[in-house]
């Protein structure tokens, strides 16, 4: 009994101790509960909302854009896209067999489907097919009974109506690429677009709208239970441009007869830009849907460049469009004088250099406004040597060559006008030979179309016109100040339109065909014709290989007796200004002055191409 | 002497209708309350009675009838069914890892004409009893006796390492502390415990590049849960975040945002304390854990009660098994100890679980019941 007693004292003991130890760790749990629960549970009840609640952002609609006339030159086009919900279907490989029957699938995209149906949970869907056709998307809604779990979705796709017409004007959208990310969750969304040039680009913020945002409730699988908060959003604000559709049509029609072009049409009363185009184009929904590698190999191994917005970054050699320039720089700094006459034999010698004339039986005794009229090369190489270069840049820059482009729209090159300090700059020193080219826009000198438009609307009415694309966001018209003033004497300029009036309107002139066939309508314009390679000249340009020969320009405003619309052409590798460039320009500008809205009250309806006829 | 002499042949004649009396009832009620608490957190698991709930109440019930039968058994004839009982799980464990089914990755059940055991479930009772019989007979000086101490050691080891081959390392971690804790209060000496502490200290390493590469990645997870938040370490933190979520009174009943809405993994076996815990918060899941303690204390104290050292070591055992399963679980919700497939007893989803807790609770019982009865061992050695 004595080692009884002795076992049940240390069973006793030990079964003691061990039952302490029992307490002490039940009491470590409530402790640890207590911390959790009590002192910790807001912050674990946060994780909780976190947990449950997905807040998703949904895209907006991106804006449309319209013309004036509120014609739509891009929207949202819906697109089909044919999905398979596996958890929707008994026997998911039935299903795909009963769709390919009706819409046959290559052995790619069936790999990529079973694939995506095996590493998906069965209530994300998978995508069968994107960009159905309308015909497909009814051949599936027409057989939907035979197909369970395959449903079609509606995605949309950014819609160019005009297709090619307006593809460097009006941009087009893409993907955004990684750094546009940063900061801006919305882009993140799956389908999101963003403006990639031209007005897309440029008016890329209303355009976008504000995301909506969803908040779900969802399980940790991401399975959606129920909506707890629906916000739309707010949808991309609708951008009108002054462009005129009915004219950008004409105008893509007409610059198509010629291999490589642009042209750029400017009202002169609002600096609204009323058509603007560059041909060869491209069509803009393929940046949406995606361009086939065989397309853009084409685009950029083209030697006409269809990507590139030559309106806006084409850089010529004015020639001899640049030739008002150098008037009004000769005639503001005193270098000539309205009266002044220089003779033209033909040349003009130059140390032992001799600089033709275009016309190598010479002239004979011109002033500014007949120079201008019949483009005579001497007379404005010995203006341009009697102003100096800086003076002819800095006139230039005031029209509008070589400065800043003031315009709305991204990506215009200003342009180039060189300089003495330039010149030095590259370590060479300016010779008077390089005056005297200057002085007929050939050299250094380099503009575009818009530059050249922008010139002849300066020209014209004597103000700091600063042509505008967009006319309103939304409800709101975008405010445009009136043009200040130039700063050049009348005077001048009355010489310098004159010649330009002469041009088209004398029968000397070098543009006397494409006069206006209405005898109430004069315009006025200057004929440019710039050599691409330094060749031997008056050989006949239109014999050599197309890339060699010159580019034809044309620069143009009317109505002469009150100017309303400037213009500007440049066929590329024309030859003639004259013959490529001024035709087309005397097309365009009849058509804009016949669909000018003081015309249009008239007879509204009666003019082809009106979007209101 | 004479007195105990009476109430011993006195016990020894009672019939059933008087055993039947001398049950505690109190802890039938503990043991119902934690059955109910399951029953209430499994409907809430599926929001239904259906799945969960239902069958587990049909279980508790069949397993209440077994608990009383055993109860009513004379805990002499339980004693001697002890080791056979003991052979047999062994035996069952050895066929779990030729011919077991898979579940959750480890071989843990066998099936008898459709009805699944899971013979590390039974082998604890079992073990318990074997090492209450071993030592029922022996003094103070032969448990000091380290030759005689051999047979029970291997006793134990011999499921441990077949439970860790199957491999379930947190019920063969349970199973080596039941058994320590036997040997502990049936004698065994201290020194021998120091021994074994160091050894496994040394060997823990060794062990630890012989565990599944599962296994190391709960270790590893359990010390940095963050490490893998959606793999692993997803199981600790959501429960973490569902448990802390409750706050001091809880969500509600039926509201738990985070284990009904899946969050919560598995959360009608290992992470019902969680989905418990969420509902009723701080203080639902701290008169749980009083409820557990109140059950295992009862269990330590129905062994001081016994008068025969086989009824000791029995319920002490019992006790500790019971404590260790629910402190493992609990501890293993509250990202305290690694995740490692133990449900909590009464409360967790599962029929084998359920009746071999219900047959351990009718074993306690017993004892209880039996706890005056005349049971010398066969040889006397006091």
């Amino acid at each position: 009994m004595r080692r009884e007693r002795k076992r049940l004292s240390v069973f006793t003991r030990r079964a003691l101790v061990a039952a302490l130890g029992q307490a002490s760790l039940f009491g470590m749990l409530g402790f640890r509960l207590y911390r959790m629960q009590v002192i910790d549970g807001a912050r674990y009840a946060t994780l909780a909302v976190d947990n449950r609640v997905s807040a998703r952002l949904v895209a907006p609609p991106r804006g449309e854009i319209h013309d004036r006339y509120d014609t739509l030159l891009a929207g949202n086009k819906p697109h089909w896209r044919a999905l398979l919900m596996v958890e929707k279907t008994k026997d998911a490989s039935a299903s795909l067999a009963a769709f390919s029957r009706l819409i046959p699938l290559d052995p790619a995209e069936r790999q990529r489907i079973a694939h995506a149906i095996m590493v998906h949970q069965p209530f994300i869907p998978v995508l069968l097919r994107d960009y159905l056709s309308w015909e497909e998307m009814a051949r599936l809604a027409v057989n939907a009974p035979a197909l369970p779990g395959i449903l079609v979705d509606v995605g949309t796709t950014r819609f160019y109506p005009f297709g090619p017409d307006f593809a460097h004007l009006v941009g087009y959208v893409g993907p955004p690429v990684p750094g546009q990310l940063a900061g801006t969750p919305v882009l993140n969304l799956p389908g999101m677009r963003v403006g990639k040039s031209g007005v897309e680009l440029q008016q890329n913020q209303p355009l976008t709208g504000q995301p909506g945002l969803v908040r779900l409730e969802v399980n940790a699988l991401g399975r959606v239970i129920r909506d707890l908060s629906h916000d739309p959003g707010q949808p991309g604000e609708t951008v009108r441009l002054h462009v005129d559709a009915g004219l950008q049509q004409l105008m893509a029609t007409r610059l198509a007869t010629e291999q490589s072009a642009s042209a750029v049409v400017l009202d002169l009363g609002s600096g609204a830009v009323m058509a603007m185009g560059s041909t060869p184009s491209f069509d803009p929904t393929l940046f949406d849907t995606g361009v086939p590698a065989r397309q853009w190999k084409e685009w950029v191994t083209n030697q006409r460049a269809p990507l590139l917005d030559k309106a806006g970054a084409g850089l010529y050699a004015p020639g001899s469009t640049f030739k008002p320039v150098v008037a009004l720089a000769g005639l503001t700094s005193g270098a000539i004088t309205p009266g002044t006459h220089f003779f033209c034999p033909g040349y003009l010698e130059l140390g032992n250099h001799r600089f033709w004339c275009w016309n190598h039986g010479g002239h004979g005794s011109l002033d500014v406004t007949s120079a201008i009229c019949q483009s005579c090369d001497v007379f404005f190489y010995h203006t341009a040597l009697a102003t100096g270069i800086d003076r002819i840049a800095a006139m230039a820059r005031r029209l509008g060559i070589g400065a800043p482009p003031p315009i709305d729209l991204p990506g215009f090159d200003p342009g180039f006008v060189p300089t003495r300090e330039w010149r030095a700059g590259q370590g060479k020193p300016w010779t008077l030979g390089d005056t005297v080219i200057q002085g007929i826009g050939q050299g250094f000198v380099q503009a575009t179309p818009f530059t050249l438009a922008l010139m002849a609307a300066r020209v014209a009415t004597g103000r700091v016109i600063s042509p505008r694309v967009a006319a309103a966001v939304g409800a709101e018209t975008i405010a445009h100040p009136p043009a200040p003033d130039l700063g050049v004497p009348e005077p001048y300029l009355a010489l310098v339109r004159q010649g330009m009036r002469e041009v088209v309107n004398n029968p000397l002139g070098t543009a006397y065909a494409s006069r206006l066939p209405d005898s109430n309508m004069e315009m006025a314009g200057k004929t440019g014709t710039a050599q691409v390679f330094d060749g031997p000249q008056n050989e006949d340009t239109a014999q050599l290989p197309w890339k060699f020969r010159p580019n034809a320009l044309f620069i143009a405003f009317a109505p002469f007796a009150a100017p309303r619309y400037a213009l500007s052409v440049v066929v590329e590798h024309g030859n003639e200004g004259a013959d490529a460039a001024a035709p087309i320009a005397r097309d365009l500008m009849e058509a804009v002055l016949a669909r000018d809205p003081a015309s249009r009250s008239v007879a509204p309806g009666s003019v082809p191409g009106d979007p209101r006829s | 002497m004479i007195a105990a002499e009476g109430r011993l042949l006195r016990v020894a004649a009672f019939d059933l209708t008087r055993k039947l009396a001398e049950i505690n009832w109190f802890l039938v009620i503990l043991i119902s309350a934690l059955a109910g608490i399951g029953a209430l957190s499994l409907y809430s698991a599926a929001g239904t009675f259906a799945p969960y709930a239902k069958p587990q109440l049909i279980r508790f019930a069949a397993g209440f009838a077994l608990m009383l039968a055993i109860a009513l058994t004379d805990i002499r004839h339980i004693a001697r069914l002890a080791w056979p009982l003991y052979f047999v799980s062994l035996v069952m464990l050895a066929l779990v890892l030729r011919f077991g089914s898979v579940g959750l990755g480890a071989e843990r059940w066998l099936s008898f004409g459709g009805f699944a055991v899971q013979p590390s479930e039974l082998m604890k009772p079992a073990l318990v009893l074997a090492l209450a019989h071993w030592f029922h007979r022996a003094s103070w000086e032969r448990v000091g006796n380290p030759a005689f101490l051999v047979p029970p050691v291997l006793a134990i080891l011999a499921p441990v390492a077949l439970i860790l081959k199957e491999p379930n390392l947190g019920t063969a971690v349970i199973v080596l502390a039941v058994g320590a804790s036997v040997l502990f209060v049936a004698g065994a000496r201290l020194w021998l415990f120091g021994l074994a502490a160091t050894l496994l200290g040394v060997a823990a390493p060794i062990a630890y590049t012989h565990l599944h590469d599962y296994q190391k990645a709960r270790i590893l997870t359990f010390l940095d849960p963050s490490r893998d938040p959606l793999g692993s370490g997803y199981n600790i933190l959501q429960s973490k975040i569902a448990l802390g979520s409750g706050g001091l009174w809880g969500q509600g009943f039926l509201h738990a945002s985070q284990g009904s809405l899946d969050f919560l993994p598995e959360k009608q076996t290992d992470f019902i304390f969680t989905l418990f815990a969420e509902q009723f918060g701080f203080v639902g899941s701290l008169a749980l854990l009083v409820l557990i303690a109140l059950i295992v204390f009862t269990a330590i104290a129905i062994g001081l009660a016994s008068r025969h050292q086989f009824g000791r070591l029995t319920a002490f055992g019992l006790g500790v098994n019971f404590f260790l399963y629910a402190f493992v679980n609990v501890a293993m919700v509250m990202g305290v100890i690694p995740v490692g497939g133990v449900p909590l007893p009464l409360v967790s989803y599962g029929g084998s679980a359920l009746l071999t807790t219900m047959m351990g609770f009718g074993v306690l019982l017993s004892v209880q019941v039996h706890r005056d009865v005349e049971f010398l061992p066969q040889r006397q050695e006091i």
